[in-house]
């Protein structure tokens, strides 16, 4: 399919145009990641930063490195920063973005000036967001809780709160152009289920992104409103309720945990089944159950305020649909552990990076449980625990998943392969190192450490030492790939098309892909994965 | 909001050019349909979130709403409900004008939906000035003699928060009609490229729904004598 002319110099993405503005102005879905993969990786430092001060910070008891105003701030920059301008757009926005049309055999994707428009609410969210950093901060805990947000703090509230919420339409924007184009632009014969998985995960992504993220934007609206008016919707003085902001910001927020995990599940479905040449076990199973975490991931926020006041009943109900969401994420390890079963597997970076992802999400789901059920998470409520259980989810998930993403992909993205042998020593650094920054935590969390907290008691400082270490570990796992990659991009040795014989039509084309993607519009004969491994049984 | 690159991609140089990463007109239009479409859940959830507040809100205290409810200026929210729906008549058959070519009409009920919106809006100009005359702006200044006049503040804080939002998206449609009034002035539309003007369509339709949910709650729940 869609053979290239046999050209010395093909045209690709990358040389068509040099100057800035060929990139400002670019409405290539594939220059538009490029735009985002820059830009999230600059605030990925940021919060990075921000985390290891947080680390420096509790490596002894006193809160002696920095004021407990500071660390405060310190703790709402990261998550905010790490949040919504990274672990939310980082897949979505650059592999989304570079793989959909791709993907789904189409030159760009449905609204290419949407698409460009979406980065540069993107950049105008963060530029605000920056400017309250920087301008003293904010303290209120990524989570904006009323009425300390809306009444009592004073710092930049206001201000972030505007980045957010204008970071918001970056994500709506996104999603919307995702779900047309997978509609209304698939290639001749890709029917819905020959789609790649990572595009069900994506779909499901854009689902959330599109019914959750309006339901913030009000709820960060009225926050802004009743800071600047007074007007007290969420003021319990003339009868307003803080819950209510609870409920609103939940109702995105708890989905938008999905909207981060999910994008992982994908890419790791592709990884698994090119690197042990095995079809997809229970491909419908795989691509049904990312709809079914996205329905019920909107069913569940509740298991946020167990502690909060709302009635025993709501706790209860709460709690039982959050169990439910179990099922499909463990049918999708399932499937996957069986999709490695008699495959040939090889173990290049891509696929230690899926097996790592397997890894810390099977713990930091089996956790999820544990918080799920409602005596327990009165227990260990704003401990360590949690913070535990959604680094494994967040930082052991969505950033293996990205990082596996950014990897197998690198090939296509940049036309240039990166030195493996370092490829696979980051992969294993990171895993090291952020076991032993999170597992700690879990034992902490435990024994009642609470979060949040600037200083604790001595007992806790063996713990948080081997946290603090393993943080440094991992910030250099982090470091690496920036490095090699960015090294690659010059230096590294041409990539073929399809460098891992790896089935999906991103792979036929030339690598970099030219800027209209296929030279001729492919035509799609074979079911997903039709991988033929020597030995491999087909399920 | 560019709404303009919602309804795909609306060429500059030719009328019905199809934009290069579309396979045939057919697709563009239909990928522009569904792309309002969608973009219009994600308003629904928008105003939702306002909703979900008031009627938890409603619940707690009714008197409190009742009497803010009293409070409005039922003519002005009847005339402006009734505006907006001739606005939403003539706004169909600007769609219907555009799908059959017709430029006179179209640029005909375009203008008149325009000149609606405008009315609704100066309405709700002279409604906030009252209110704001008569303190009923949330906020430290804020005064009300209801039954429950410290929760009253409440319904008037959803009733500037909801309509304010909905005026800013009429400030929003009607910069979408300028745009759809010059290009049909340049002849843009045809039966064979229209949709600019259905997606707007769709976007006006949206904003008078709203308004036929907010008036209601806003003017009728507490029943009058």
């Amino acid at each position: 399919m869609s053979v290239a002319l046999a050209q010395p110099e093909r045209p690709d993405y990358l040389n068509d145009g040099y100057g800035i503005k060929s990139w400002l102005l670019t409405r290539d879905h594939k220059r538009i990641a490029l735009l985002y993969l820059a830009s999230i990786t600059l605030f990925f430092v940021l919060g990075g930063i921000f985390a290891l001060i947080i680390r420096l910070e509790l490596l002894t008891p006193a809160g002696d490195l920095v004021t407990s105003q500071t660390y405060n701030k310190l703790f709402t920059m990261h998550g905010v920063i790490m949040v919504f301008f990274f672990l939310i757009p980082s897949i979505p926005a650059v592999l989304g973005n570079f793989l959909i049309p791709l993907m789904v055999g189409a030159r760009d994707l449905a609204f290419p000036r949407l698409n460009l428009l979406s980065w540069y609410v993107y950049v105008v969210g963060g530029v605000f967001t920056l400017t309250a950093a920087i301008t003293g901060g904010v303290d209120t805990g990524w989570t904006f809780y009323t009425p300390y947000s809306s009444t009592y703090s004073n710092t930049h509230v206001v201000l972030t709160v505007v980045g957010v919420f204008i970071t918001g339409f970056s994500s709506i924007l996104t999603g919307l152009n995702f779900i047309v184009t997978i509609h209304k632009m698939r290639a001749p014969g890709l029917s819905w289920f020959r789609l790649p998985l990572f595009v069900w995960s994506m779909y499901a992504t854009s689902m959330i992104f599109i019914l959750g993220t309006p339901v913030l934007a009000i709820s960060l609206v009225l926050v802004g409103l009743e800071r600047i008016f007074r007007i007290g919707i969420f003021d319990p003085h003339i009868g307003g309720d803080p819950l209510l902001f609870q409920h609103l910001f939940w109702f995105y927020s708890h989905p938008a945990v999905y909207i981060m995990i999910l994008p992982s599940m994908g890419v790791v479905s592709e990884i698994i089944t090119c690197f042990s040449r095995k079809r997809a076990f229970g491909y419908n199973f795989i691509a049904f159950s990312s709809v079914a975490i996205a329905v019920l991931g909107f069913l569940v926020w509740g298991h946020h305020m167990f502690v909060s006041g709302q009635s025993v009943a709501a706790g209860v109900i709460f709690s039982g649909l959050s169990f439910l969401v179990a099922i499909p994420s463990a049918i999708k390890v399932f499937n996957w552990t069986a999709t490695l079963y008699k495959g040939s597997v090889s173990y290049q970076t891509p696929m230690l990076y899926a097996f790592g992802f397997i890894g810390l999400f099977t713990i930091g789901g089996l956790t999820g449980l544990f918080l799920a059920t409602l005596g327990v998470d009165v227990h260990v409520h704003d401990t360590y625990f949690i913070i535990a259980h959604f680094h494994y989810i967040m930082v052991g998930g969505a950033v293996m998943g990205y990082l596996g993403g950014i990897h197998f992909w690198w090939p296509k993205i940049s036309g240039r392969m990166y030195p493996e042998w370092w490829g696979r020593v980051a992969a294993v650094v990171v895993f090291l190192g952020f076991n032993l920054t999170f597992f700690p935590q879990f034992i902490l969390g435990y024994l009642g450490m609470p979060r949040r907290y600037h200083a604790y008691p001595p007992e806790f400082q063996v713990l948080n030492v081997m946290s603090t270490a393993g943080a440094s570990i991992l910030g250099i796992g982090y470091l690496l790939p920036l490095v090699y990659l960015t090294w690659s991009m010059r230096y590294g040795p041409k990539a073929s098309a399809n460098p891992w014989a790896a089935k999906g039509l991103e792979w036929e084309t030339t690598s970099p892909p030219p800027t209209e993607n296929f030279l001729e519009t492919p035509i799609v004969t074979e079911e997903a994965y039709a991988y033929a491994a020597p030995g491999a049984t087909h399920v | 909001m560019s709404d303009r690159s919602m309804a795909g991609e609306a060429p500059a140089p030719r009328a019905h050019a199809v934009a290069h990463q579309f396979d045939d007109a057919a697709q563009q239009h239909e990928a522009g349909l569904l792309g309002m479409w969608t973009f219009l859940v994600t308003e629904i959830l928008f105003f939702g979130g306002m909703f979900a507040g008031y009627t938890v809100y409603r619940s707690l205290y009714p008197n409190a709403f009742r009497a803010g409810s009293h409070a409005m200026n039922l003519q002005i929210g009847s005339i402006n409900t009734a505006v907006l729906i001739l606005s939403s008549l003539t706004m169909a058959l600007a769609v219907h004008a555009s799908q059959t070519g017709r430029k006179k009409p179209l640029v005909a009920y375009l203008s008149v939906t325009m000149l609606f919106g405008l009315i609704f809006l100066g309405f709700k100009a002279i409604e906030w000035t009252a209110e704001f005359r008569e303190h009923h702006v949330p906020g430290p200044h804020f005064s009300f003699g209801g039954p429950d006049p410290v929760h009253s503040q409440i319904f008037f804080s959803f009733y500037f928060a909801m309509t304010g939002m909905h005026a800013l998206h009429m400030v929003i449609g009607l910069g979408l009609m300028t745009f759809l009034l010059i290009t049909a002035r340049q002849g843009r539309y045809g039966p064979e490229y229209h949709a600019p003007v259905v997606v707007g369509g769709l976007y006006w339709h949206f904003v008078d729904i709203v308004w036929i949910f907010l008036y209601p709650l806003l003017y009728l729940i507490g029943a009058r004598k």
